[in-house]
Order: C-alpha cells, then structure tokens, then sequence
C-alpha cells in the first residue's frame, strides 16, 4: 500500500493506535511526554487506517501508561486504542474512555474564574456533562467549555 | 439535609431541603413579630467576609445571628479591599475558618466561595460570587411567594431585567425551577440568559419563553421578578438609551396585569421600579427584604444545628 511503517514493534510499553490523524503530538502533551524522559518514543502521523481513514500512531518503549492517565487522551481522541506491550505481545487492548473529571490539565477560560486567580493554591476541575459532542463544565465557576475551545486549550498545554 | 452542609448554589438544595428552611423560616419571623427571644445559636460566632459591597445580605446576616443568640466578626473592608487587590484569599479563609463557626463569604470572583469551601472546615456560605450564584438570596425570594401567594407551584413567573450577568436573576431562575413554572426570560437581546441556564431548563423539562417585551407576557403573570439593567453592561450607551425605557415599570406599564400579580425585586432599585408602584397591591418587595432576616436565621439555625 506504499505506506509502510518503518517503526518497529516495541518490546515493553504502551502504543497508543487510532489517534484523530494530525494529534499525535497533543496526545503526546496531554500525557506529559517531552522526549526528555529519555524512554524510545515513536509517533507515526498520518498512515492510512481501515477505521478512520486516516490516523496516527504513538509507540512509547518501556513505560505501561496508566489508564488514568490515557483516558485523559479521549479529550481530543475519542476513537483511541491502547496496547500495553509485554514482550513484544499485545497484554491488555483497551479504548480510551472519556473521564468523568479532568484535573489541573486544562485552563478555565473564564478570566473571573477562581482558578485564574494569582496566588491562590487550586488546580482546575471539570467535570464531564456530555460525551459527544464533548462538553466540560468548570466545576468553580459553571463556565462550559465546547470541543472547540478544547482544541485551543489542549494545544495551550505546555 | 443542612447540618454542615455549605450553601453554595440553588441547585444543590431540593425542594424537601428547602420545605425544612421554609417551615423554619415560618417559626423565626413568628418569633420576631411577636417579640420574642430565641438563643438557639447561643455561644455559636459568625464570620461576615465580603470583599464586595453589601447591605442587605451582611446586614440580615449580622441581624439573624444576633437575633439567634450567636456573636458576629466582620472582616473590616480595609482588609477586605488589600485581599481584592491581590492578596490571598485561601489564607484568610483559614483565618476565618479558625476564629468562627460558619462564615458568609461574597467576593466578585466566580467560584471564590466554593474554593473557600474546600478550604474550611466551617461551613460556608455564598454571599454573591461574580455572576453566578446567590442562593440565599433566592432562597428568600421563594420564601416571598410561597407567603405571599399562599402557593409556589405551576406558577406563571417573569424574570426580567440582566438575566445573563445578574446572580440574583440566574439564582432565582433555578429556584422557581424546581417548582414547575410556566417561565417568561424577558431581556434586551444582550442580556439573555447564558447557554448553561437554558442547559439546565432544558434539563428539567421547563416551560420557557425568551422575550425582550414585558407587555407580550405581562397578562398571564403571577409573578414578575424585577432586576436592574447596568449601564455599564452596553458596549454601546446609545443601544442602553435605545432599550432602558422599556424595562422601567411603572403604573402604566402595569396595566393589563392580573389583579393578583406580585412583583418582586432583590434591591437596591435604581428607576427599573417606579415608586408609584410601591403603594400597589403588587408591590411585594419590601416583604421580601424584611423576609431576609427569619429565612437568614433558619439557613444559619440549620446549618449549625439543624438535622
């Protein structure tokens, strides 16, 4: 099919399938991935998939990433797969689930909101109110925030 | 259930938790029309913290805790003003916390009392944060209908007035909610309510109309819920010249309505209410105001010692 993946099989870790083609290096962000963890991390954007077209591919060699921690992916990749790799065999297969509460990731856009104040020790909450189309509420000021907004704020996310 | 319980929204009360606060609101203004003592918070000290200003909530507060028997401290607004200014707020919460038994908060940050909330062990209460939420305020608007009308269900209710950043409007419309109104959302095109409201209505199965003139719905009111529309809410000061006239009520305007109708305001008024109407039969709102001291002392009765 002229693309073939020229990323090998992991050994141990976790590869992450069917991300939305174009967001890998957002799943990357939302999962705290730098490279400078210094851990083998393949992303593979844009291959052909019988599923959606068109997606992308994260491999991460040597780290099982913890279901927690991936669901915050289906954020902006709800169609995600996860394969935790042992000895180059698939363990546990699983899809992403949309959390029903997301913590100190993303920003509230409500400039009045509690948590954009200076100086005061909080962290963000949302709560979940809709999966599709996804919809977060900020658990502080009400403030929803559309799959619109969501896109700028992941990509906001240092 | 109220004992411990912070009093952060409307939303968070049923309508059972509030038949509880209104047969003890009942009991307390009873209590003060007759002239009688109560010491039912004896010993008990309230902390009033408002780093906005207020007369009505901290006032009736200060009034329902004395009045209980308890003691009041007050954050002086010297203090208030420097925390506004950018010092911190979770620190002073602990102060608080600390020195009094249950604490009133009102602050024009949104979310700032349910952050102190996490903050405190002693109860918190929302005195107005931003332009979300005053549940006591509402909690004392229908207490007025349920007294003054002699009922609160299946009513055909007005809100009029900032619906989209008034707290008051928003509370008292999550309120009257709980109590299957035929609702009528009237308001200048900018000022309609925000998507989370409608959300919520929908949610509840909700009969609303969103109409920008009072006189296509005042003849099936029961209740008009009046509010001011700030100037400084209009990009444009010609678009408030253009609209202000309309959502000022006065005897003229109340023609048409049912002899029954009950108007409501949570105060201050600027001219969104003539004095004309105050010698009305309509005129409910002073009722309302005086309300806030009994429905005040059974929140705080309930909260400190209540089931």
């Amino acid at each position: 099919m002229g693309e073939r993946l020229i990323v090998s099989k992991i050994r141990d870790g976790t590869v992450i399938d069917h991300i939305k083609a174009g967001r890998a290096l957002e799943v990357l962000k939302i999962l705290g991935i730098s490279g400078k963890e210094g851990n083998i991390v393949a992303v593979v954007m844009n291959v052909s998939s019988k599923k959606l077209g068109r997606k992308d591919i994260v491999k991460v060699e040597g780290v099982e990433l913890g279901k927690e921690q991936v669901d915050l992916i289906a954020l902006i990749a709800p169609d995600a797969t996860i394969n935790i790799i042992r000895d180059y065999d698939v363990a546990e297969k699983y899809r992403v689930k949309v959390p029903e509460k997301i913590s100190g990731l993303l920003r509230c856009v409500n400039p009045n909101c509690i948590t954009n104040q200076p100086r005061e020790p909080i962290e963000t909450s949302f709560r979940v109110v809709n999966v599709s189309p996804l919809k977060l509420k900020c658990e502080y000021c009400g403030v929803v925030i559309t799959e619109e907004l969501l896109e700028k704020l992941v990509e906001e996310i240092a | 259930m109220w004992r411990g319980k912070d009093v952060l929204s409307i939303t968070e009360f049923s309508k059972q938790d509030l038949r509880v606060l209104f047969d003890e609101a009942e009991r307390y203004l009873r209590i003060i029309e007759e002239g009688e003592i109560t010491e039912d918070l004896k010993g008990r000290i309230l902390a009033t913290a408002f780093f906005e200003p207020s007369t009505r909530t901290k006032l009736s507060f200060q009034s329902a805790m004395l009045r209980l028997g308890g003691k009041v401290i007050d954050l002086p607004p010297a203090m208030a003003s420097s925390i506004a200014k950018g010092e911190n707020l979770a620190d002073t919460i602990r102060m608080l916390d600390a020195y009094a038994d249950i604490i009133v908060i009102r602050h024009k940050v949104e979310g700032a009392a349910r952050f102190a909330a996490k903050i405190s062990n002693s109860p918190i209460i929302n005195g107005g944060d931003g332009t979300r939420d005053h549940p006591t305020q509402a909690m004392i608007d229908l207490f007025t209908i349920k007294r003054e009308l002699r009922k609160i269900e299946n009513l055909s209710v007005g809100v009029l007035g900032d619906l989209k950043y008034g707290r008051a409007a928003r509370s008292f419309i999550l309120g009257i909610a709980k109590y299957n109104p035929q609702l009528y959302l009237i308001s200048p095109e900018i000022l309609k309510v925000r998507e989370d409201v409608i959300d919520l209505l929908e949610e509840m199965n909700i009969k609303y109309e969103e109409v920008t003139d009072l006189k296509e719905v005042l003849s099936e009111l029961d209740v008009l819920y009046v509010t001011r529309i700030q100037r400084e809410r209009f990009p444009d000061p010609m678009e408030y010249e253009r609209v202000k006239g309309s959502y000022k009520i006065d005897e003229k305007t109340l023609s048409g309505a049912k002899d029954n109708l009950i108007i409501l305001h949570p105060l201050p008024r600027v001219d969104e209410l003539d004095f004309s109407i105050d010698k009305t039969s309509h005129a409910r709102y002073f009722q309302q105001a005086a309300y806030g001291v009994p429905v005040r002392m059974a929140i705080l009765k309930l909260v400190l010692s209540g089931e």
